[in-house]
């Protein structure tokens, strides 16, 4: 008994409990709908591993919703919501392609350069969040959604600028190549490198069927730093103690509001390091129109809820969402299903996520009711 | 009782969250679609030859907008279908959510041995030809763009449409029904496509104003977005108050907006791609209609008889039929829809030329 109630607390039991009752509900819908949810499952998963390209995919897929559900995971950790981390994915993504497009500089200048000015932007507007917090009290959630609808508009704005448009497109130019972030753009293209890569044929598929690039290693070490930062540093521990209880944490002689500004700064800075990943990591290398959100944050809100806020937890809840979105398309080809089965699965687990308080609650009640037998 | 509240509170949360996240989602509803214009689509519809065809594999990935578009990726899905209806043909689509699925998607569809592969609209004319290099041997079309003849991939067709042909005769129409002699015309986002429609109407109108001899004024607006509906009633709405009777657009998702403003202010919009009465019945003077799946379903064909489709562009008019008018129009008097219908005849039989751009419209003479 006292067993089954220590797994049931463990936050990784809920995880799990919550992607089965994820991969339930979405079996009963398919059933009702009329498909074999086993087919479509099937095909789901073949989607994401039947090839190697197919998991290189999930991979570039997979680093910017890492990335932006980490933002949302380190602001949730100091009690703030941060709605904003599409807002802030776009304007990075706006200010890496206008330099990117602008700035003629070699490739070790560039990419530094793009990052940081990524990384800015993103701070910048995830910090105006945390300014009017801070200062005025105003809740983080109205001027994030607020800022996500700016943004949104600015980068349809700019999209369609004369001198960045490309004609008969919908998008911008792309940025220069000297700040993509592949794996070796160059080298695979070349003949000694086709020549090398033909002699091994998987791997010859990963590198000149997909972008394959350096943004699952950023997304990966951002998570352990942030994880690091959080848990072991004095730094860490303050913007925690605003989490837990802002009124206690300003009793003890922590500034708050110094503590929610820079906890937006570096939550917005991540969301911004998303933007600069896609951008500068897979095709097409530019923003194009926005009919609608295209979800890269709000996909980061449901990776952070997935993860219980956990910073590592978000590299396999990102992994694993970056596969539904992607593996989710082949249910739709193979099957007939309509991909957005994927986002009734993805909801539901969220939903189940958010239930694991109540799993939590009757684990107590098992270790209580188990110490009373003992008794 | 405090926990009670908490969990209350992260449930209501998620409850914002998910109508957020339903407001964001582009999908559209499905059952509104109609199936007009399939009377003028499948009745000349060329024999084919259909027999060695039974494993003959098409599929094409949508742009941004999604299979439900009621526009040309809808369009041509159901030219895919009726592909599939008439000859056994397997078919498939893949949608796109972002524009850096195309390179992905068009790369899953090549896996899949697929004979042909469409990509759906000129946003993905790159992503295309990147494919159409990585697979020699696989069969790619695009629809809404041509490429340079000299540079273009040798398995690439372009499919192009003379939407300047029913822009003309919707132009006309305006012409000859205004009553204040002014109309409108909202555009999406500049670019040549756009620009056949724009110049096709203007000549069009240009051609109602010198018969019946009295000065007829168009005024232009370009919404910069294919999706912003509110963008496309507010422009329209600008447009009757100013005096403007009849507004045709070219527009995509933000000339719903447009219908909906003809339909407050009572006045006659004029629908494109597919024939839009439905949106708005008394208040949709006509449509220009552009049949993407017509196209598509041809150009498949072709491929099927074992014709070589790619290395050039084809081209879709009126002669064709892959453009026109609807059938019924309720809202058009009599003599006005017949004598479009003569117009027609003269286009067909290339009598009247009508432009497709700022230049050709300069030399144009009505």
């Amino acid at each position: 008994m006292r067993l089954t109630a220590k797994i049931l607390k463990k936050p990784i039991t809920s995880a799990l409990i919550a992607i089965v009752c994820g991969f339930l509900v979405a079996a009963v819908v398919l059933a009702a709908a009329g498909y074999n949810p086993w087919q479509a499952f099937g095909a789901l998963f073949s989607g994401m591993f039947a090839r190697p390209k197919y998991v290189s995919n999930v991979l570039i897929k997979a680093a910017p919703i890492i990335l932006t559900g980490l933002s949302v995971a380190f602001a949730y950790k100091t009690s703030l919501f941060n709605i904003g981390a599409e807002g802030q994915y776009i304007v990075s993504a706006i200010v890496v392609t206008l330099l990117g497009i602008r700035l003629n500089l070699p490739a070790p200048l560039l990419i530094p350069v793009l990052l940081a000015a990524g990384m800015l932007a993103g701070g910048i507007w995830g910090g105006l969040v945390g300014l009017l917090k801070a200062k005025y009290g105003i809740h983080e959630v109205i001027t994030s959604i607020m800022l996500n609808w700016i943004a949104f508009y600015l980068s349809n704005y700019i999209v369609n600028l004369p001198a960045f448009h490309q004609p008969d497109s919908t998008g911008t130019y792309p940025i220069r190549e000297s700040g993509y972030i592949m794996l070796l753009p160059n080298w695979k293209r070349s003949p000694q490198g086709m020549a090398a890569l033909s002699r091994i044929p998987w791997l010859r598929e990963v590198m000149m069927r997909t972008d394959v690039n350096f943004g699952i290693l950023i997304a990966v070490f951002m998570a352990v730093l942030v994880g690091f930062v959080l848990y072991r540093t004095a730094k860490g521990f303050e913007l925690r103690a605003v989490g837990f209880n802002r009124d206690a944490a300003q009793f003890a002689g922590i500034d708050v509001g110094r503590s929610l500004l820079g906890s937006m700064l570096i939550s917005g800075a991540l969301s911004g390091l998303a933007g600069c990943v896609a951008i500068m990591g897979a095709a097409p290398h530019n923003i194009s129109t926005l009919a609608a959100f295209e979800n890269n944050g709000f996909n980061g809100l449901s990776v952070a809820f997935i993860a219980g806020g956990s910073p590592v937890g978000c590299i396999f809840a990102g992994l694993l969402f970056g596969g539904f979105l992607y593996g989710g398309q082949t249910v739709q080809a193979d099957v007939g299903a309509p991909s957005e089965i994927i986002n009734i699965m993805m909801g539901t687990i969220v939903f189940f996520m958010a239930l694991s308080k109540l799993i939590s609650t009757l684990a107590d009640r098992l270790a209580k009711g188990s110490a009373l037998h003992a008794e | 009782m405090k926990k009670m509240k908490k969990f209350l509170a992260v449930v209501l949360t998620l409850g914002l969250l998910a109508s957020a996240a339903a407001c964001s989602s582009p999908s559209g509803e499905s059952s509104a679609a109609p199936s007009s214009g399939g009377a003028s689509q499948a009745s000349s519809a060329p024999s084919s030859g259909g027999q060695k065809t039974a494993d003959f594999k098409a599929a094409m990935v949508t742009d941004t907008g999604g299979v439900n578009d009621q526009s040309f990726n809808q369009s041509s899905w159901e030219g895919l279908q009726s592909l599939q209806k008439e000859t056994g043909a397997k078919v498939r689509y893949l949608e796109s959510k972002q524009a850096s699925d195309y390179a992905t998607n068009l790369d899953k569809l090549a896996d899949d041995e697929n004979n042909l592969i469409w990509g759906i609209g000129y946003a993905m004319a790159g992503a295309i030809g990147n494919a159409a290099k990585q697979n020699p041997d696989l069969q790619y079309a695009i629809v809404d763009n041509g490429y340079d003849p000299k540079t273009m991939p040798s398995n690439v067709a372009g499919v192009m449409f003379r939407a300047q042909e029913p822009s003309f005769l919707v132009g006309y129409i305006a012409g000859r029904v205004t009553k204040t002699n002014k109309v409108g015309f909202v555009g999406g986002q500049t670019s040549a496509i756009i620009d056949q429609f724009q110049y096709g109407y203007q000549a069009g109108v240009d051609w109602a104003a010198k018969e019946l001899n009295k000065k007829i004024s168009v005024s232009v607006q370009y919404a910069e977005s294919f999706s912003d509906s509110a963008k496309g009633k507010a422009i329209a709405s600008k447009m009757f108050s100013d005096g403007c009777d009849i507004v045709f657009h070219a527009a995509g998702g933000v000339g719903v907006g447009v219908i909906q403003a003809a339909k407050e202010a009572n006045k006659y919009a004029i629908g494109v791609d597919r024939d839009q009465a439905y949106l708005a019945p008394k208040n949709v003077l006509t449509s220009a209609m552009k049949l993407a799946g017509r196209a598509v379903e041809m150009v498949s064909k072709d491929a099927m008889d074992g014709k070589k489709v790619g290395g050039k562009t084809y081209e879709f008019g009126l002669k064709e039929k892959a453009v026109g008018l609807p059938e019924n129009n309720p809202n058009l008097p009599k003599e006005v829809y017949d004598d479009a219908i003569k117009l027609q005849q003269k286009i067909i039989d290339n009598e009247i030329v009508p432009p497709y751009n700022k230049d050709t419209y300069g030399k144009f003479k009505a």
